[in-house]
């Protein structure tokens, strides 16, 4: 790692002449420095004239070792927030505090072994990710080291200091120009592109703090560590620009502008599409106790929403679901291409035994990673399971660092902490232009930062802005509250962030109701923006449905209650037939079997059937007890062909048919069954509606035994 | 490497914590060695590392030490165990010293009993279905080879039969079995030589011990275990050592001479109070309860250590028993096991009122592992998804029977109620000694179900039904 970052700190010094990395790197021979870059923050993003800097820093000394704490002295040149290598070993840490000549570092790894004395020396930036081609399909841990090849040279298990570039430094990509020499760029353009995967073109863009004239670019097949093409700028300094860039994790990656976003995520669940929808560039939180189907609900989101890139972060969970993962996707297919999922998606893992520093780190390497795919202008879906393990290890930071604990031991910025993380989420106007070739118009730079703080020379124009890319990035987070008890802090925190609360329910799971997401606790704040969607683009009944039997779900249970009280007899024939109909929604819709192979993913239109099929069956019945009403409802209420409902979730597909055709035949049905009556057959014994389970529930629920 | 030198100059003594001063460059985690006035030693190990200054806890009691001439030695190195082969059959203390009769064990290896961390990479999906024999678990709760399955149970409850039961019983049934091979036949090979027990007991009465010891001696299964022993009246600092010897000891077993290993460790609720107790030493803010913040963490650092990985036909599977105190689920201490194990046995004391053996709480129960069906039967997770589902439903009919009474149920509720208890006397219950085949516990499956309409077999396909249903 240690070699990797002293390359990728020369970077802005080399190809120009050509020279090969590493040797320049050593050689200590800095040219032109990249002029500096605020980026939001404020922060430093690219400095450059550090490498020869590097020979002259002297070590510091470790002074003391707790856990993941190290306090070093005398360490030159650190700054906040900058990696240090620490020890013999040369393990990886962060500088997280600084007092008088003392250094505060949390370490990446674990520190048993480690000893006084040992020396601590500055890495002089701070702890980035390699962003470029050939992250997707790989298996990351929490500081973007490729645990794949970390296999390779240790083995089953992980070893100290042990250093591994993030990206494939052999393999050589195809590289198409997309501009010529001659082109003016500016930070965010894309110059280029590559076939990262069957699936995904990755689409190399000018770096953060880069703009001017293309004075070399020629298309060919590179290595990551090779100049693909040459920029000059206004000072007339050449900037090499390579296929990937370096950007730290803790600072969002700039944009032009955040947009409202109005596409929903679709997912393939039934109960988070209909009721409790995601906007793309949305946020969700999926709070529940273990045992709740958590994890199951983040792996169908990653295998089945429609975003085009997967960021899939294991945080502090266990090691043998990541692998289930690792194992799994390749062998799914992608519902749209038929391609193998695990083309378009990155998984990071930083299971609970592995060291927490690192996991506090795996969630901003996540989303930097997100951030980066955004940029070339593509839909990323992030799953963060989970960040209660996350908060965790802050606190076991915080507390080693002797803060002032806040809420339940947790340092009182971790509200602060939860939000940033979760603004990182959203659509944007991406940096830099489209494909189009008219860049030369745009003159000014291009983050947030420069939008906010905009001069008012800065000429800019509506056309330039739609012919930009947009891409967002939504961010679904799990949450293990302790015990279950959601007024916790990290419960708290990211409900009043997220827009989406997917409410995971234990009695539900009891129940094997899954996924045991509770109907009545969950909300989507998105919900009229995809209604209006739904309208729009897909059809006008669905949020009708929807909107007519959350009511009815609602209704259903104000009824039970009643039930419980007065018992079933009190109802009235319409109660009865919306309680069958509430019944029928929740088990042969609501629930979603994730391990069947067509009941996994569920198409809107076959959503669409589906609660059309429902609805056919609720208008037959209620028509039915209008027009008899002295006639016993369960007459239709157990009619043989109610057991369609139930057998529609395994039908595929191909064979929409079958279920688009229930609701004709449940009027047809009825209607049989009322001549039937007519002509004087005889009527079954009365069969009284078996109350649900939903009652008892919600009081465990509620009650909270 | 500075020599070996003794230092004398300790400041404190509290708890089992002993602060010495005046150290050139003390190693965090390195082990030391304490030598008191009279010449006895005793082990340590350092919690903190500090320029001229180490927090030291003392493996074992901390009576008789003193400031004046009490020396203290580092050793310079971690905590390590020698590991081999010939502990196999052998019972240890909490410090990884023999205790039984035997001859002394010379280790073929040192290892650091903190283990690294498994490359996820590394990971093999565990998928091997072993068959306890019990149905609740085979069925239901299927254990899995590499899998990490806890026992909630609660005090006064017969979770140590059930681990011996277990223990005994284990058996994986072979990939390709037909439904007409016995399970018992095809298995016998992989229970032979390459099967080892770890047993780790930490702060259990002399009668646990005794138990678990006779158990494995009558079965003759003691010659392919390890027992580690950490008494009630043990050091309470034994207790931290001791599952990460006995996770050593099986990592070796597992990983060198590829054997799969089960590992029971009993209770962790007294591992999670011994964490406690040091955490309080060393005056850290308390989280839950009075639990370290860092305890998911440190339970993780065990129970992760289970599973198989590639280039080892071995495994190590875990069953930890610990007893919620005050029955509370919500305890630190089940909460946090829940939060990192694949799923759990949760004990019921209802059931165990009614004398029924084993009392497992089915609906509180869960494995997240699936096993593939080519290594069961293809019923087999559907039987288990709609047994669950009706149970509960039979439990909620019972307790609205209770307020309404029984005339006023329905046809189907009472079919349900029946089948609540017809499934808790004869799927759940049975005997100790009782080893039921898995294809057996699913014919009772079908048998009950057989009480409900079919129209209510919602969880199961119509082919499915069709095909077992008799």
């Amino acid at each position: 790692m240690t070699k990797n970052m002293e390359k990728s700190k020369s970077r802005s010094n080399l190809g120009v002449r050509s020279k090969p990395a590493r040797q320049q790197a050593t050689s200590g021979d800095a040219s032109q420095p990249l002029k500096m870059v605020k980026n939001q923050n404020g922060g430093d993003v690219n400095t450059s004239d550090q490498t020869q800097n590097r020979l002259s820093i002297k070590p510091g000394k470790i002074d003391s070792i707790s856990g993941p704490l190290v306090i070093a002295v005398d360490v030159e040149g650190l700054k906040l927030y900058d990696m240090v290598s620490v020890g013999y070993a040369k393990l990886m840490g962060e500088v997280i505090e600084l007092r008088d000549n003392r250094a505060w570092v949390q370490v990446y790894e674990e520190t048993s072994g480690l000893s006084v004395n040992e020396p601590v020396i500055s890495l002089q930036k701070p702890l980035s990710v390699q962003l470029g081609p050939g992250m997707l399909t790989r298996f990351y841990d929490g500081i973007q080291r490729p645990l794949d090849t970390i296999f390779e040279l240790s083995g089953t298990f992980i070893q100290k200091g042990i250093s591994v570039p993030p990206l494939n430094q052999e393999k050589a990509w195809q590289f198409t120009a997309a501009k010529k020499v001659g082109d003016q760029v500016v930070a965010g353009d894309i110059i280029g592109q590559v076939p990262e995967t069957s699936l995904i073109t990755h689409y190399v863009m000018v770096p953060p703090g880069v703009e001017g004239k293309i004075i070399k670019i020629a298309d060919g097949k590179y290595q990551i560590d090779q100049t693909v093409a040459v920029v000059v700028d206004d000072q007339q300094k050449e900037v090499p620009l390579k296929m990937y860039q370096y950007w730290p994790i803790r600072q969002g990656r700039p944009y032009q502008k955040k947009l409202q976003s109005n596409v929903p995520l679709t997912t393939g669940q039934r109960v988070l599409d209909t009721f409790f929808p995601i906007l793309k560039g949305g946020t969700a939180a999926t709070p529940g106790p273990f045992g709740s189907g958590k994890t199951v609900t983040q792996q169908q989101l990653a295998k089945w929403c429609d975003a085009q890139i997967i960021i899939y972060i294991g945080c502090g969970e266990r090691g043998n679901e990541m692998t289930d993962v690792l194992k799994e996707f390749p062998h799914l297919k992608d519902p749209k291409s038929g391609k193998p999922l695990m083309e378009r998606t990155v998984l990071i893992a930083n299971t609970s035994n592995m060291p927490i520093a690192a996991r506090e780190a795996s969630i901003y390497t996540g989303i930097t990673i997100a951030e980066y795919y955004r940029d070339m202008g593509y839909d990323v879906a992030l799953m963060a399971d989970s960040t209660s393990r996350w908060a965790e290890a802050l606190r076991e930071i915080s507390g080693r660092l002797e803060e002032m604990p806040g809420e339940e031991g947790y340092p009182a910025y971790l509200a602060g902490r939860i939000a940033q993380f979760y603004e990182r989420a959203g659509v944007v106007l991406c940096a830099g232009g489209g494909q189009s070739s008219e860049r030369e118009e745009i003159k000014t730079e291009d983050s947030k930062q420069d939008q906010t703080a905009a001069k008012s020379s800065r000429p800019k124009k509506s056309t330039q802005l739609t012919k930009s890319r947009q891409g967002s990035v939504t961010v679904v987070g799990a949450v293990s509250p302790p015990g279950g008890d959601l007024s916790e802090p990290v419960s708290q925190s990211s409900l009043r962030v997220t827009k989406v609360y997917w409410a995971l329910d234990s009695s539900l799971a009891y129940a094997r109701h899954y996924p045991a997401i509770h109907w009545l606790q969950s909300y989507s704040l998105y919900s009229e923006e995809v209604d209006d969607y739904n309208r729009n683009n897909f059809d006008y009944e669905y949020p009708e449905l929807r909107r007519k039997f959350m009511g009815m779900l609602q209704e259903e249970a104000k009824l039970q209650e009643i039930i419980r009280i007065v018992g079933m007899d009190s109802l009235s024939n319409q109660e009865r037939i919306l309680l069958e109909t509430t019944k029928s929604l929740r088990e042969d819709y609501l629930q979603q079997n994730a391990f069947d192979e067509v009941d996994t993913y569920t198409s809107k239109d076959k959503q669409l059937a589906m609660l059309r099929a429902i609805w056919g069956f609720y208008e037959a019945c209620l028509g039915f007890a209008e027009r008899n009403s002295e006639r016993l409802v369960s007459d239709v209420l157990d009619m043989e062909l109610k057991n369609e409902l139930a057998k529609m979730k395994y039908v595929s597909e191909q064979e929409l048919d079958k279920i688009v055709s229930l609701p004709k035949q449940f009027h047809d049905e009825v209607r049989r069954i009322e001549q039937a009556g007519e002509d004087g057959e005889p009527e079954k014994p009365p069969l009284h509606m078996s109350i649900s389970h939903l009652d008892t529930d919600i009081d465990q629920a509620n009650g909270g035994e | 490497m500075p020599a070996l030198t003794w230092y004398t100059n300790i400041t404190e003594l509290y708890g089992p914590l002993l602060i010495v001063e005046s150290v050139e460059s003390p190693t965090y985690e390195e082990l030391v060695t304490i030598e008191l006035g009279d010449g006895s030693q005793r082990q340590g190990r350092v919690l903190e590392a500090h320029r001229g200054k180490a927090v030291v806890q003392v493996f074992g009691s901390t009576t008789g030490l003193d400031l004046e001439k009490t020396k203290v030695r580092f050793l310079g190195k971690t905590a390590q165990m020698s590991v081999t082969k010939q502990l196999l059959g052998r019972t240890l203390s909490g410090l990884g010293e023999v205790i039984d009769d035997g001859p002394a064990v010379i280790g073929e290896e040192e290892r650091d009993i903190n283990g690294s961390a498994t490359n996820p990479f590394a990971r093999k999906v565990p998928s091997d279905f072993i068959q306890t024999g019990i149905s609740t678990i085979d069925v239901l709760n299927t254990l899995i080879r590499g899998q990490k399955l806890p026992i909630f149970s609660l005090s006064g409850l017969p979770h140590n039969k059930v681990a011996a039961q277990i223990a005994r019983q284990a058996t994986v049934v072979s990939h390709q079995q037909s439904e007409s091979v016995s399970s018992r036949s095809s298995s016998s090979k992989s229970a032979a030589d390459d099967f080892a027990i770890v047993f780790g007991a930490m702060g259990v009465t002399s009668a646990e011990a005794h138990y678990f010891r006779r158990e494995l001696e009558d079965t003759g299964a003691l010659g392919r275990s390890v027992l580690f022993l950490n008494q009630a009246d043990d050091p309470v600092i034994e207790r931290i050592l001791l599952p990460r010897m006995a996770l050593t000891t099986a990592e070796y077993l597992a990983f060198t001479h590829h054997m799969h290993v089960l590992v029971i460790l009993t209770d962790m609720t007294n591992y999670a109070n011994a964490l406690r107790e040091i955490s309080a030493a060393r005056k850290e803010i308390p989280g839950r309860r009075g639990y370290p913040g860092y305890m998911y963490t440190d339970l993780a650092s065990l129970y992760e250590r289970a599973g198989c990985v590639e280039g080892s036909d071995g495994s190590i599977t875990q069953i930890p028993i610990l007893t919620m105190p005050d029955d509370d689920k919500t305890h630190p201490i089940p909460d946090l096991t829940g939060y990192i194990t694949e799923g759990q046995i949760a004990f019921a004391r209802e059931l165990h009122h009614k004398d029924m053996y084993p009392p497992v709480d089915v609906l509180a129960s869960l494995s997240r592992l699936k096993v593939s069906e080519e290594k069961t039967r293809d019923d087999h997770h559907a039987m288990a998804n709609q047994l669950f589902a009706a149970y509960a439903k039979g439990k909620e009919v019972r307790e609205l029977a209770q307020i309404l009474g029984e005339a006023s149920l329905s046809v189907v509720d009472n079919q349900y109620l029946v089948f609540a208890k017809s499934f808790e006397e004869r799927f759940i219950c049975q005997g100790e000694n009782e080893n039921r085949q898995i294809f057996d516990s699913l014919q009772i499956g079908w048998e009950l179900l057989k009480i409900l309409p079919q129209t209510e077999l919602k969880r199961i396909k119509p082919d499915i039904i069709a095909k077992y249903m008799k």
